[in-house]
């Protein structure tokens, strides 16, 4: 024996192989993650792969077949209703199971413990914490066992999800955990119950309170009226304009401080909320009803708009049992079909944009936050201590003290400039309880409009535009959800908390929600408009976006004889009804002399345009680089002075001012001795913007798609850039009906023709498997791109040796 | 030769082993092998490392061609390489590292002090 070389070589195995089996900063455990039998190369699916097999599975209770098609849509046939959610549960696993993980772990404020320490990881974990995730998924969780019925599908979902993680081998695990180095855990209604919270604070998370209370303190009421308006000029409400509504049930009464205490507050607030969800996670909805079609059957659309990710938030499904048959998009983390149709109707969602999110300030005895002031006397706050896990550290805790309100988000410890003494807490509707994910299990087996409406009756949060359109004939929508009954300006700003005088003091009862069933005018329409005008009887205030709507509402009333391939060039249609409005005031009032060669080319070039803004137009790209800097013309000078956080008026509102009064008020440069005219700012902003797309130029050409280039990144954003989706050619904007922007758009497209049998199309911009080592990671992306659909076939068992089948994975129980 | 049979039966028993264990019984096999067949320790070492660099080589470059290439390229992206190709000569360097140092641990186990290199 050679000691000195033993002991080296040895020494150099065992420190190569420690080196090699651990996570170094990013760098994942090279020798695990390189190692072809082990590491990454075993996702890298062989493109002649063979799903098919037999899987015999405990918790299973019958038989049941599932034909994957083409595009790798598996079409489930259970003999037993548990069944199908089962293998819902398993196949959602099998496809989709780090980011079902990873965004129920987001959910739940737990990602330091995936990614380690980092400060901005840290602060995303207590903001979900301090924002009531878990608790109101814990509430969730106790609704959903209190139902038998919904809570035994929820059950196999779960069963059928760890079944499939129970069996996966450490070179099956998705690439995301041999890049991360961690593995998954079990799966649980809890984790259900949390993704489905995650939806909430997606869709009804958003809010400006505190921007709001900010601007508040400088602007009048008034102003704030015409600053901030609740119903737009130029709105198409989604029940039509004129219906009348009965009285309301429930008035709610103003505390008798309203303007002392709350109206006349100028009390700041530099606290903020950092990982805010899109105000723009709208979408598009609607039906045409057969009086208007060819063929006399309803016509039903829809395209939810998301943050475009991959792998994608949809799944691809058909689940057919003996007491359903559904189609559509599912969502891998919760069972059910969530957009689809099955035999007889088609529902659909848009957000409601209502505000359901509202703040108190809080006064604790003292930093320890074990009393506050509330009613006349010291209150016992429960206190919460989260932990926070956080990968190779040491846990941090963070303590949260729940009030009558809610959970208090920002306290001494969290937040810039905030005290025990005034301390803010939030009431929102998310954190009620209830149980969401039963209405889906009614909706996939509704039969009809009074079936819709028993489903959608306890659906309480994130509100939803739910539309419907049925083969009997009917077409629908109902705003749904439990909305607050408030008084005049109620919640708009923080509200004082030391008394129960500004509490919620009821909801609209259901049936007095916003609905319209078969309109005179054939079709209905929801595009996160705010839903009704002036004639509703409550206040409801609401982060509504107008455009779309307007587009929508034009483009309807003018079609007859609507066939679905109509419908998929209005889901893709690039008109912006806002810039026909706003382009003629900007050209009326540009100067045009003393204008560059440069200028005068894309001036022109924007004087005959038709407003589409499609993928290779450069007018597109001039007016909003225009409108852009006009809004900062307009707004920065009054801006300028706020410290606290706070937000501009909405580009629809600053063309509605300048259009009504081109002597406004706000159009004038206070910072200046001056008086500006809005032709002075016009072209002010028409110079500025030519500046930057001179700069622009050589890159882009101005050409639309590039200037915006759109992007569908993978859930873990630019650290995985090879995982993404860039400079994808698509043309429009959030203010038209395909509403593609540089990471958002319509993450689902769907038509449904209730016609006999039923004629579908669909397509997703990404792929049925989350594995970017599959080739059907991202190969629905270019189609998507380009407009096209995918038909969506409805299959039956007994075509199951058709040619469409490429794999077939029988289930039994053991 | 004996290089020769050194070689493949690490390849052989290494890929055997990867079956059923983690990665890093690739140096359980090299070192295992490197004392079955005796031999001075540059030529275990070569063993060992070709042993594997051609094993993993040859797998990686298998599920390559059948991949088409979609992950690797991503996966090469990822780690600044600018082609699949080097990164399946990165991934083989890796393991034929630990497995050339592994079975030089193992034949200086049973190499006697006399015999020189």
């Amino acid at each position: 024996m050679r000691i000195l070389p033993f002991v080296t070589s040895t020494i150099i195995t065992i420190a190569l192989i420690f080196f090699l089996n651990n996570k170094w900063g990013s760098v994942p455990p090279l020798g695990k993650f390189l190692s072809p039998q082990h590491g990454f190369w075993q996702n890298a699916e062989a493109c002649d792969y063979d799903f098919s097999e037999n899987l015999a599975l405990r918790g299973l209770k019958g038989k049941a077949n599932v034909y994957f098609d083409q595009r790798l849509v598996p079409h489930v046939f259970a003999e037993q209703d548990v069944d199908a959610y089962f293998i819902q549960g398993y196949l959602h696993a099998k496809f989709r199971l780090w980011q079902m993980e990873f965004q129920t772990m987001a959910a739940a404020g737990r990602i330091s413990e995936i990614l380690g320490k980092d400060e901005r990881f840290i602060h995303f974990d207590r903001e979900q914490r301090r924002l009531g995730m878990t608790y109101a998924a814990e509430n969730a969780l106790k609704e959903m066992g209190k139902d038998k019925a919904s809570k035994q599908f929820f059950d196999a979902y779960s069963s059928g999800v760890n079944a499939y993680i129970s069996s996966l081998s450490e070179k099956e695990l998705p690439i995301e955990y041999k890049l991360l180095d961690y593995r998954p855990e079990l799966w649980s209604n809890k984790k259900i119950a949390l993704f489905l919270k995650q939806m909430s604070k997606t869709l009804a998370g958003f809010d400006r309170d505190f921007e709001f209370t900010n601007l508040h303190t400088v602007f009048t009421e008034q102003e704030m009226r015409i600053l901030f308006p609740s119903i737009d000029d130029s709105l198409k409400p989604i029940i039509p304009k004129g219906t009348a509504f009965a009285p309301p049930s429930i008035v709610p009464v103003k505390p008798s401080s309203v303007d002392s205490l709350y109206l006349n507050n100028d009390t700041t607030v530099k606290a903020k909320e950092i990982f805010k969800p899109d105000r723009k996670n709208g979408s598009n909805s609607w039906a045409v009803s057969g009086q208007k079609t060819k063929s006399g059957a309803p016509i039903f659309c829809n395209d939810p708009h998301l943050d475009l990710t991959l792998p994608s938030i949809w799944y691809e499904m058909q689940l057919t049992t003996p007491t359903m048959n559904v189609y559509g998009a599912t969502f891998p983390g919760s069972p059910s079909v969530i957009i689809g149709f099955n035999d007889s109707i088609a529902f659909g969602f848009t957000n409601a944009q209502r505000d359901v999110k509202d703040y108190y300030r809080v006064r604790f005895k003292d930093d320890s936050k074990k009393e506050y002031w509330f009613d006349s006397s010291w209150k016992a706050a429960d206190l919460r201590v989260e932990e926070i896990k956080i990968k190779g550290e040491a846990s941090y805790f963070d303590t949260v003290a729940y009030t009558v309100f809610g959970p208090v988000m920002f306290d001494e410890s969290f937040g810039t400039d905030i005290s025990a003494k005034n301390s803010i807490a939030l009431r929102w509707s998310a954190h009620d309880p209830s149980n969401e994910g039963a209405m889906w299990f009614k909706l996939n087996r509704a039969q009809n409009y009074s079936d819709f409406l028993t489903a959608i009756k306890s659906f309480n949060c994130p509100g939803q535009n739910i539309t419907f359109a049925s083969k009997s004939g009917d077409i629908s929508i109902w705003q749904q959800g439990k909305f607050p009954a408030r008084w005049g300006r109620q919640g708009l700003y923080i509200m004082p908390g030391e008394d129960s005088s500004y509490m919620w003091q009821g909801y609209i009862p259901q049936s007095e929600n916003p609905h319209v069933l078969n309109p005179v005018e054939g079709f209905v329409q929801s595009a996160n408009q705010r839903p009704v005008d002036s004639l509703y009887p409550y206040f409801i205030p609401g982060n509504y976006l107008t455009p779309r709507g307007i587009t929508l509402f034009n483009k309807l009333s003018q079609m007859q004889q609507v066939t679905p391939r109509m419908m998929m060039i209005l889901q893709n249609d690039c008109y912006s009804s806002l810039a026909s409005e706003a382009v003629p005031m900007l050209l009326k009032n540009v100067d045009r002399t003393n204008l560059s060669q440069f200028e005068k080319i894309n001036l022109n070039e924007i004087a005959k345009w038709n407003y589409i803004a499609a993928p290779d137009s450069k007018a597109a790209t001039i007016y909003q680089t225009w409108m852009d800097s006009l809004k900062a013309v307009i707004w920065n000078d009054e801006w300028k002075q706020f410290k606290e956080p706070v937000v501009t008026p909405d580009e629809n509102t600053m063309i509605e001012i300048l259009l009504r009064d081109s002597a406004s008020k706000y159009i004038d440069d206070v910072s200046t001795p001056y008086k500006e005219t809005l032709e002075l700012q016009v072209t002010k902003a028409f110079k500025l913007a030519m500046k930057e797309l001179n700069m622009e130029k050589n890159t882009t050409d101005l050409v639309w798609w590039k200037h915006k280039n759109p992007t569908i990144y993978h859930l873990l954003k630019s650290s995985l850039m090879p995982f993404a989706r860039t400079g994808i050619k698509v043309g429009g904007w959030n203010n038209t009906l395909n509403a593609v922007t540089s990471t958002h758009g319509p993450s689902w497209r769907m038509i449904v023709h209730l016609t006999s049998p039923t004629e579908a199309y669909g397509i997703y911009p990404g792929g049925q498997s989350g594995n970017p080592g599959s080739k059907y990671y991202d190969n629905f992306v270019s189609n998507w791109a380009a407009g096209k659909y995918y038909p969506l076939w409805i299959m039956k068992e007994s075509e199951k040796s058709d040619e469409r089948i490429k794999f077939i994975i029988k289930f039994s129980n053991i | 030769m004996k290089i020769l049979v050194s070689i493949l039966l690490t390849a052989l028993l290494s890929f055997i082993a990867g079956i059923y264990f983690p990665w890093w019984s690739i140096a359980v096999v090299a070192f295992l092998v490197a004392i079955l067949i005796r031999q001075p320790i540059v030529h275990s070492f070569l063993s060992g490392f070709l042993g594997i660099f051609i094993l993993w080589t040859v797998l990686a470059l298998w599920i390559d061609v059948k991949n088409n290439s979609i992950l690797s390229q991503k996966i090469a992206q990822l780690f600044s390489l600018s082609s699949p190709f080097l990164l399946i000569i990165a991934t083989a360097f890796i393991g034929a590292l630990v497995g050339g140092f592994a079975a030089m641990s193992g034949s200086s186990l049973t190499i006697k002090s006399k015999q020189t290199v």
